[in-house]
C-alpha cells in the first residue's frame, strides 16, 4: 500500500528485483568476518573484568605467556598514548583517549565485562586457558548504575579527567555535557494552557540484538602495513579509528567490509579491530578474534536507558502551547549518549511555540554506549507521545486528530531552529487513518489500540561511487557503503534506471578501503540518499562519455546525440538509435574503458516521519502482552526497492516492540550483567509478532535527484509509545517505565486496581 | 525568558551582505540574551570572526582548530552544510549552529 507524490517516470525504480547477493546467502556461500581464514593464523580472546568499577593495581601475564601455544599478550601499556580531544568521524564524533580507554582499560575498568588484556595463541581454547592464568589485581570501587546516582553530589566519579563547561574546570564530575534548546516564553506558554500534564519516564538500556557477534582478523605486515578483515556498517571509520588507537596512519591500513549479520548502528565503532592489528604485530601471524554473545551484550554497543521528565500543556482545542523537558541518558563507561539528538527529537513532530529542553549526558558504569537505530529518538518518543496521548484524551479529542491539528509542515521550525523543508508527517498520520487496520474494530476484554509518531533526521555525508561499463554492455557499480539492508540492489537499481539496463546487469559491488573512495558509514538511514546520489551522479558520468563515444563513431558533436531509453540517439537524420551493448565493444577504438565517478558530500537531506498503530491483549493475571496487530506508515521519499523499505519499516517497528515489551539488561548491586545471552535477554521472535502491516508515504524529498529520504531507522521511534498507548485503552494504566514486562505491568495494574477500589470504597 | 532583538546595527549593512545568526541558547550568555544576530560577511568564517568581535568568547565556543567544533553542525537556510568555516552564506542567510548529529561518540 502506497501513497506517493513522486512524478519520476521510473522503469526499474520502484520494482521488486531479488537482491544480487541473496542466493549467496541463502546458500550459505556469503563470506562472513568470522569465516575468513589464512595459513598459519592464529586465535585471540579478550580477558574482561568481572567488576563493574575498579582500580587495576597490577596485570601480570607470564604465567599464561609460559602456556604452551600462546604466541602473544598485550594490554593498555601496548597501545599509544591518545588524545583527548573530540574529533568528527562520519555520523560520531570520537575521543581518541576515550576510544583507546574502551578497547584496552589504561588505569581503571569501568564496566562488566571491560577489556584488560588479549591472547593470541593457536587455538581459541587454548587462548581462553591463557586469560585464566592472566593475574590482575583490582580496587573494586563502588558501581554508579544510574544518571540518578551518578548526578548526586558526591557521588563517585568515573573518569578523572572527565569536565563540562558549566560546573567547570575545577569539578570532577560524571555529567558529560548539558544540551539547551529554548523557544518562546513557557510561563506564558503553561499560563495559556487548559489541560498540563507532567510524568517522568524511565527507559531501560537494550542491545541492538544483532545476530552476528563482533569479529576481526588482522594481518600485520613487516612494511608497516595492516590489513582487517571484520563486520563493519563502515570500512572507512574502522580504518581510521583504528589508526587513531594504534597510532598508525590511516593510510597503512586496508578495511575490507566482510558481509554482516546485522548492526543496527552497533557496528559503526571498533573493538576487536585494533587488538587484531596489535596481536598480529606482535607475533607475525593473522590474528582472528570472534566475540561470544556473552561478550557482545557486556562489552558491545547498547543504546543508552534513559530518565525523562516531560510536562506539556495544551488549550482545550487541541493546541499544544507549552513543553518543559528533562532529560538524562546512560552514556555508558565513556561520555557520548544520543541525548542530544533525543533532545532535538522530543517534541519534532508538533509545532510548540514555548519549550525548554535540557538535556544530559551521564557516565555510569555500564558499556559505553553505540548508535543504535535513530538514536536517542525512541526514549524520547516514549515519554512525549504517551503525554501527548494523554493531553488528546484531556481534550476529548482523536490521537490522531490531535497530532494532525499540531503537526509539523513545511515551513515550521524545527526544535533546533531551521525550518522543515517538504516533509510527510501528515501523510503518514492520514495513511494510518486510511488504513484496514485504523477503520477496523477492536473488541474484547483487556484490549486497547494505540498511537504515536517520531521524527528522525536522516544523514548527508560523504560517499563515492563507480560505475564501469564492461565490455559485453553490461556494468559493475562499486560504492564503498556495506550492504545491511539491502542497498546492493538498490544501487544496482539506480544504475539500470540511468543507464537503461535490465537490473540484472548491473553487478553491485562493496569495495574495501583502497579500491573506493572516502564512505562514511553505513548508518544514519543515509545509503540509498547519499551514496544513491553518487551512483546516480556516477552513472551520469557514464552517461555523458557513451554520448561522446557515439558522437564519436558518428562523427557529430556530443550535443548532436542524446541518450534516452538506454539508448544512443542522433538527431536530426535517419541514422538508427544505438543501445549501450552495441556501443560497448567500440569503447577501446574510441578511446578505452568507460568509467563513471562521482564523490559527493551529500545536502539536501530530508528528514522522516512514521506514524505506528497497535492493538494489543493483556493477560489480567499475568501482565503479559500480546500484540494483536500492528501498522505502520513511513515516509520514504521515494522508495527505490519498495520491500527493502518494507523490510526497513517492519523491521525497526519489532525491534521497538521489543524495547516496549521485554528488553532490557539486569545489573545486580555489585554491577554485574545477569542477562547476557538471548534466552535471558528477551527479544522477540516471529512466535510474538503478527506480520507488520506498512504503508509507504512517498513525498519526495526535493533535495535528492530521484525524491530519496532514508528509511532504515525512524519506524523504530514510535511502537514503545504506541504499545504504552495501547495498553493504557486495554487496562486503564499510563505506563511510564520499559521494558513493559508482564511483572512491571501487574504490578501497575495491582496498583491501579487497590486505588480504583480505595476510591470506591471511599464514596 | 528568552530576550528577543537585534544587535544595534551599524552602517555595516550598507557595506556588506548580511546574515542573521540564530545563537544557540547556550550561547546566549555572550549575547546578553539575544537570539538574533546580523552580521555581515560572504562566508561562515568571516560570519564567525564578526560575531567573535561584537560579542567577545562566542567565537572560541563555535572553533576549534581554526575550523567548527566537531561536535556542531552549521545551518545554513534550513540545511545541514558541509564546509565548515569555507560554506558561503547569500545576503539574507539564516545561520543556525546546531549539535552535530550524532548517535553518540566513541
Amino acid at each position: 500500500m502506497a501513497a506517493s507524490t513522486t512524478t519520476g517516470n521510473f522503469k526499474v525504480i520502484g520494482t521488486r528485483p531479488i537482491r544480487h547477493d541473496g542466493v549467496d546467502k541463502v546458500t550459505g556461500r556469503a563470506k562472513y568476518g568470522a569465516d575468513y581464514a589464512f595459513p598459519g593464523m592464529l586465535h585471540g580472546k579478550v580477558l574482561r573484568s568481572p567488576h563493574a568499577h575498579a582500580n587495576i593495581k597490577s596485570i601480570k601475564i607470564e604465567k599464561a605467556l609460559a602456556l604452551p601455544g600462546v604466541k602473544a599478550i598485550v594490554t593498555s601499556k601496548d597501545l599509544p598514548q591518545a588524545e583527548n580531544k573530540l574529533e568528527q568521524a562520519g555520523e560520531m564524533t570520537i575521543n581518541p583517549m576515550y576510544l583507546s580507554m574502551n578497547i584496552l582499560a589504561h588505569e581503571k575498568v569501568l564496566y562488566d565485562g571491560h577489556a584488560i588484556a588479549a591472547v593470541a595463541a593457536t587455538s581459541p581454547h587454548i587462548a581462553e586457558e591463557a586469560l585464566r592464568l592472566i593475574e590482575v589485581e583490582y580496587e573494586v570501587l563502588p558501581p554508579v548504575m544510574t544518571v540518578d546516582v551518578a548526578i548526586k553530589p558526591g557521588a563517585p566519579i568515573l573518569l578523572k579527567d572527565l569536565r563540562n563547561k558549566e560546573e567547570g574546570a575545577d569539578k570532577e564530575t560524571n555529567v558529560a555535557q548539558h544540551h539547551l534548546f529554548k523557544r518562546g516564553d513557557i510561563e506564558a506558554g503553561f499560563k495559556a494552557a487548559d489541560f498540563v500534564i507532567e510524568r517522568e519516564f524511565n527507559t531501560a538500556m537494550v542491545h541492538q540484538g544483532y545476530i552476528e557477534p563482533h569479529n576481526a582478523v588482522g594481518i600485520y605486515n613487516s612494511d608497516g602495513q595492516a590489513t582487517i578483515y571484520c563486520s563493519t556498517q563502515g570500512a572507512f571509520d574502522v580504518r581510521s579509528l583504528s589508526a587513531q588507537v594504534l597510532g598508525m596512519p590511516a593510510g597503512h591500513i586496508k578495511v575490507v567490509p566482510a558481509e554482516i549479520g546485522g548492526g543496527f548502528g552497533g557496528k559503526t565503532t571498533i573493538y576487536l579491530e585494533p587488538l587484531s592489528v596489535l596481536l598480529s604485530k606482535k607475533t607475525g601471524a593473522p590474528v582472528k578474534l570472534v566475540m561470544t554473545r556473552s561478550e557482545v551484550l557486556r562489552a558491545s554497543g547498547p543504546t543508552s536507558g534513559s530518565t525523562i521528565k516531560v510536562k506539556m500543556g495544551a488549550t482545550k482545542d487541541g493546541r499544544l502551547v507549552a513543553a518543559e523537558i528533562w532529560m538524562a541518558y546512560e552514556a555508558g563507561a565513556f561520555p557520548g549518549s544520543p541525548v542530544g539528538a533525543g533532545a532535538m527529537c522530543i517534541i519534532a513532530p508538533y509545532t510548540v511555540e514555548n519549550f525548554q529542553i535540557d538535556a544530559y549526558d551521564v557516565v555510569v558504569n555500564r558499556p559505553k554506549t553505540a548508535a543504535y537505530r535513530a538514536p536517542g529518538a525512541t526514549n524520547a518518543a516514549f515519554a512525549s507521545e504517551t503525554i501527548i496521548d494523554e493531553l488528546a484524551e484531556k481534550c476529548g479529542i482523536d490521537p490522531i486528530d490531535f497530532r494532525l491539528k499540531n503537526a509539523v509542515k513545511e515551513g515550521d521550525a524545527q526544535i533546533v531552529g531551521p525550518a522543515f523543508k517538504r516533509i510527510g508527517l501528515i501523510q503518514t498520520l492520514e495513511g494510518i487513518k486510511n488504513s484496514p487496520h485504523y477503520k477496523s474494530k477492536l473488541t474484547g476484554k483487556f484490549r486497547g489500540r494505540g498511537v504515536a509518531s517520531g521524527f528522525w533526521f536522516n544523514a548527508g555525508m560523504q560517499s563515492s561511487a563507480t560505475v564501469n561499463i564492461h565490455a559485453d554492455g553490461t556494468a559493475s557499480v562499486v560504492t564503498g557503503s556495506p550492504d545491511i539492508g539491502g542497498s546492493r540492489a538498490s544501487m544496482a537499481m539506480i544504475t539500470a534506471e540511468v543507464l537503461g539496463l535490465a537490473v540484472t546487469d548491473v553487478r553491485p559491488i562493496t569495495a574495501d578501503t583502497d579500491s573506493i573512495g572516502h564512505t562514511d558509514v553505513t548508518g544514519g538511514s543515509r545509503v540509498t540518499f547519499a551514496t544513491g546520489m553518487a551512483v546516480y551522479e556516477a552513472a551520469k558520468d557514464a552517461e555523458r562519455q557513451l554520448i561522446e563515444r557515439a558522437a564519436k563513431l558518428w562523427e557529430k558533436k556530443p550535443d548532436e546525440v542524446e541518450f534516452r531509453d538506454g539508448k544512443l540517439h542522433a538527431k536530426g537524420n535517419g541514422v538508427p538509435p544505438m543501445s549501450i551493448k552495441q556501443l560497448a565493444p567500440r569503447f577501446g577504438r574510441t578511446g578505452g574503458p568507460i568509467t563513471g565517478r562521482a564523490s559527493v558530500n551529500a545536502r539536501g537531506v530530508g528528514p522522516g516521519f512514521a506514524t505506528t498503530l497497535v492493538d494489543v491483549e493483556v493477560d489480567p493475571d499475568t501482565g503479559k502482552v500480546q500484540i494483536l496487530r500492528c501498522t505502520i506508515a513511513q515516509d520514504a521519499g521515494k522508495a527505490i526497492h519498495p520491500s527493502y523499505v518494507e523490510g526497513q519499516m517492519q523491521g525497526g517497528t519489532a525491534q521497538g516492540l521489543g524495547w516496549a515489551l521485554n528488553e532490557e539488561y539486569f545489573y545486580d548491586d555489585k554491577g554485574t550483567l545477569r542477562n547476557f545471552g538471548f534466552l535471558d535477554y528477551r527479544m522477540p521472535t516471529c512466535l510474538d509478532l503478527p506480520m507488520i502491516e506498512t504503508v509507504i508515504v512517498e513525498e519526495a524529498n526535493p533535495g535528492h535527484p530521484l525524491g530519496v529520504r532514508g528509511v532504515g531507522e525512524v519506524s523504530i521511534v514510535p511502537p514503545p509509545a504506541a504499545v504504552a498507548n495501547a495498553i493504557y485503552r486495554a487496562v486503564e494504566v499510563r505506563m511510564t517505565e520499559t521494558p513493559m514486562s508482564p511483572p512491571k505491568l501487574l504490578k501497575a495494574m495491582l496498583k491501579h486496581r487497590a486505588s480504583t477500589q480505595h476510591s470506591a470504597a471511599a464514596d | 525568558m528568552i530576550k528577543k532583538g537585534r544587535a544595534a546595527k551599524s552602517l555595516a549593512p550598507l557595506l556588506f551582505s548580511m546574515a542573521t545568526i540564530v545563537i544557540p541558547a547556550l550561547l546566549r550568555k555572550f549575547t546578553g540574551g539575544i537570539e538574533r544576530v546580523d552580521v555581515p560577511g560572504k562566508t561562515i568564517r568571516e560570519l564567525v570572526r564578526h560575531l567573535g568581535e561584537r560579542f567577545p568568547g562566542i567565537d572560541a565556543q563555535l572553533l576549534e582548530d581554526g575550523d567548527i567544533r566537531a561536535s556542531i553542525a552549521v545551518s545554513i537556510d534550513g540545511e545541514i552544510a558541509t564546509g565548515g568555516i569555507l560554506d558561503t552564506v547569500d545576503e539574507n542567510s539564516e545561520v543556525h549552529f546546531i549539535p552535530a548529529l550524532s548517535g553518540g561518540a566513541v
